[in-house]
C-alpha cells in the first residue's frame, strides 16, 4: 500500500509569488509578482532565495504567528543539493526537512508533512517550494543568453514561490489522502520531451491510487497534474484509455494555465512551482472543485548523467484535496 | 504498454519540427550576413584601400563585436530562436557561446568565471584545432 488516509491535516493558507513572465500570463491572483528577474538582487540565486523567504514571512504576518510556533518546514527546489530552500531557512531556527523530487516537489513535501501532522507530535508546518527559470534555465541547460534551438515540445520553467501552511487547525481545505508513487522509467532519452518522460509516472500513481482507495477518476472534480505541458498530458490521456480503459476528462494541466498562447512558450510551464501557482490562484478560487486531486510529476535527470546516455526515469506523487 | 509501443505513443503526439523551413530560414539568413560581409570587405577595399586579407580580419572582428554586443543586451538569442542556425554560424556564433556564458558565471568571481568562459566554445576550439590539423595533414600527404 502506498496510499495513507489523513484525518487532521489542513492547508490553512497559502502565499504565492510568480515571475514577471507569469504576471502576464492567464493568472492575475498572485500575492506578489516580480518586476524583473533579479528582485532587487545582484544574482537571480539570491533573487530565488528572497522569493522563498518573502512567502514564508508573509505566511507567519498573516497568520500572527512566530517562528517559534512552526514545528517543521519541508521544503525544496530545483537547484543544486537544494541550496536555496536551505538557505531560505538558514538562522530561523525552523526545523527544516529538505527534499528533492524535481516538478513534484510540493507535493511530495505536502505528503511529507501531513504524515508528520498525523503523528500528532506535530502541530504547525510549512510546506514550500520554488523554482526560478534562470537558475534553472542554467543549471539544466544552456546559459541564460545562449540562443540554443527551442523544439515544440520543450517546457518553460515558471518562476515563483510558495508557502503553504499546514496544521491540525480545521479549515477549509482537508488534506484527505495521498499516494507515494514510484519511479516509472519507459526508456525516454529526449531531455526536450519532458512530458513523454513523466506521462507514464502520472498514468501509475494514479491508478494506484483509484485501486487503494477504491475509487473511479469520476469520484474527483478535477485531476490537476503538474507540468506536463500539451504534448505530456496528449500522451497520457492515450496511455490511461489504452492501458487502463480510463478516460480523464476532468483533467487540467498547470503547465497549460500559466502563460497565454501569445507568449510563444512552446509545450508550457514546467518546475515545481507550477502546480502551486495554479492549484492556488486557479484551482481552489474556483468554487465548482470539491474533491481535488493532485498529481505533481518529476523527471529525475541530471544534466551529467544525460550526457552519459542513460534514459531518464521520472515520479508522481498525488494528493487528493477536498474542499469543504 | 513495453518501451517500443511507448516509443511509438510518444512519436505520435510529439511536434515535427519544420526542418525544412527552418533550413530555408538559416540559408536565406545566413546568406544575407555572408553578403552583407562581402560588401564591408569591398568597401574597405576600393574606399579604405585595405588589402582584401586585413579586410577580412576586419570583418570577423566586427561580426564578433556584434555577436558579442547584442548577446549581452540580450536580443541575440531571440533573434537565433526565430532565425536559427543562419544566425550562429557565422563567427557570431562563437562570440555569443562565449558571451554568453561569460554573463552567467559574472558574479561567481574570476576563477569560476575563468573556467566556464569556454563552456560552450570549448568543443569548437578543441575539434577545430584537431580537424584543422588533420586536414593540413591530408593536404601535404596529397598536394607535397
Amino acid at each position: 500500500m502506498a496510499s495513507i488516509k489523513y484525518s487532521n491535516c489542513y492547508i490553512n493558507d497559502y502565499y504565492t509569488i510568480a515571475g514577471p513572465m507569469e504576471k502576464n500570463g492567464q493568472i492575475k491572483t498572485y500575492d506578489e509578482t516580480l518586476d524583473d528577474y533579479y528582485f532587487g538582487e545582484k544574482t537571480f540565486e539570491n533573487a530565488e532565495i528572497k522569493m522563498q523567504k518573502s512567502s514564508i514571512k508573509n505566511i507567519l504576518i498573516r497568520n500572527r504567528l512566530e517562528k517559534s510556533n512552526i514545528d517543521l518546514a519541508v521544503g525544496g527546489d530545483l537547484f543544486d543539493q537544494i541550496a536555496i530552500t536551505s538557505k531560505a531557512f538558514e538562522n530561523t531556527e525552523i526545523p527544516f526537512l529538505g527534499t528533492y523530487s524535481a516538478c513534484a516537489t510540493f507535493v511530495e513535501n505536502l505528503l511529507i508533512a501531513c504524515n508528520m501532522l498525523s503523528t500528532r507530535y506535530i502541530k504547525k508546518t510549512l510546506v514550500v517550494t520554488s523554482s526560478h527559470n534562470l537558475t534553472a534555465e542554467k543549471q539544466f541547460r544552456y546559459p541564460i543568453e545562449y540562443g540554443a534551438v527551442k523544439y515544440k515540445a520543450n517546457t518553460f520553467t515558471a518562476t515563483g514561490a510558495a508557502c503553504a501552511l499546514v496544521s491540525n487547525d480545521i479549515s477549509k481545505i482537508k488534506v484527505e489522502s495521498s499516494t507515494i508513487g514510484k519511479i516509472i522509467n519507459m526508456g525516454i532519452k529526449d531531455v526536450n520531451n519532458m512530458g513523454a518522460v513523466m506521462a507514464p509516472a502520472a498514468a501509475n500513481t494514479i491508478i494506484t491510487h483509484l485501486k487503494e482507495t477504491k475509487r473511479t477518476i469520476d469520484y474527483y472534480d478535477v485531476v490537476l497534474t503538474g507540468d506536463l505541458g500539451e504534448v505530456g498530458v496528449k500522451i497520457l490521456k492515450e496511455y490511461l484509455e489504452v492501458n487502463h480503459n480510463i478516460k480523464m476528462k476532468n483533467h487540467m494541466d498547470a503547465g497549460e494555465n500559466i502563460y497565454n498562447k501569445e507568449q510563444d512558450i512552446n509545450s508550457g510551464a514546467s518546475g515545481p512551482i507550477s502546480l502551486p501557482l495554479v492549484l492556488f490562484n486557479k484551482v481552489l478560487k474556483n468554487k465548482k472543485y470539491k474533491k481535488i486531486l493532485l498529481v505533481a510529476t518529476g523527471s529525475l535527470h541530471t544534466p551529467t548523467l544525460i550526457n552519459q546516455k542513460n534514459s531518464i526515469g521520472a515520479i508522481a506523487h498525488a494528493v487528493s484535496l477536498e474542499v469543504i | 504498454m513495453n518501451k517500443k509501443e511507448y516509443k511509438k505513443l510518444v512519436d505520435k503526439y510529439t511536434p515535427k519540427e519544420d526542418k525544412l523551413k527552418n533550413a530555408l530560414i538559416s540559408f536565406i539568413v545566413g546568406g544575407l550576413i555572408g553578403l552583407i560581409g562581402e560588401f564591408f570587405i569591398e568597401i574597405l577595399i576600393k574606399c579604405y584601400s585595405f588589402e582584401r586579407e586585413i579586410a577580412s580580419i576586419w570583418l570577423c572582428l566586427t561580426l564578433i563585436l556584434f555577436g558579442s554586443l547584442s548577446t549581452a543586451l540580450s536580443f541575440f538569442d531571440d533573434w537565433v530562436s526565430k532565425i536559427k542556425m543562419g544566425l550562429i554560424l557565422p563567427t557570431t556564433g562563437f562570440s555569443h557561446s562565449i558571451t554568453s556564458a561569460a554573463l552567467d558565471y559574472k558574479k561567481d568571481g574570476v576563477i569560476s568565471l575563468g573556467s566556464n568562459f569556454f563552456k560552450l566554445a570549448g568543443s569548437v576550439i578543441l575539434y577545430g584545432i584537431i580537424s584543422a590539423f588533420f586536414l593540413s595533414l591530408l593536404g601535404v600527404i596529397i598536394y607535397g
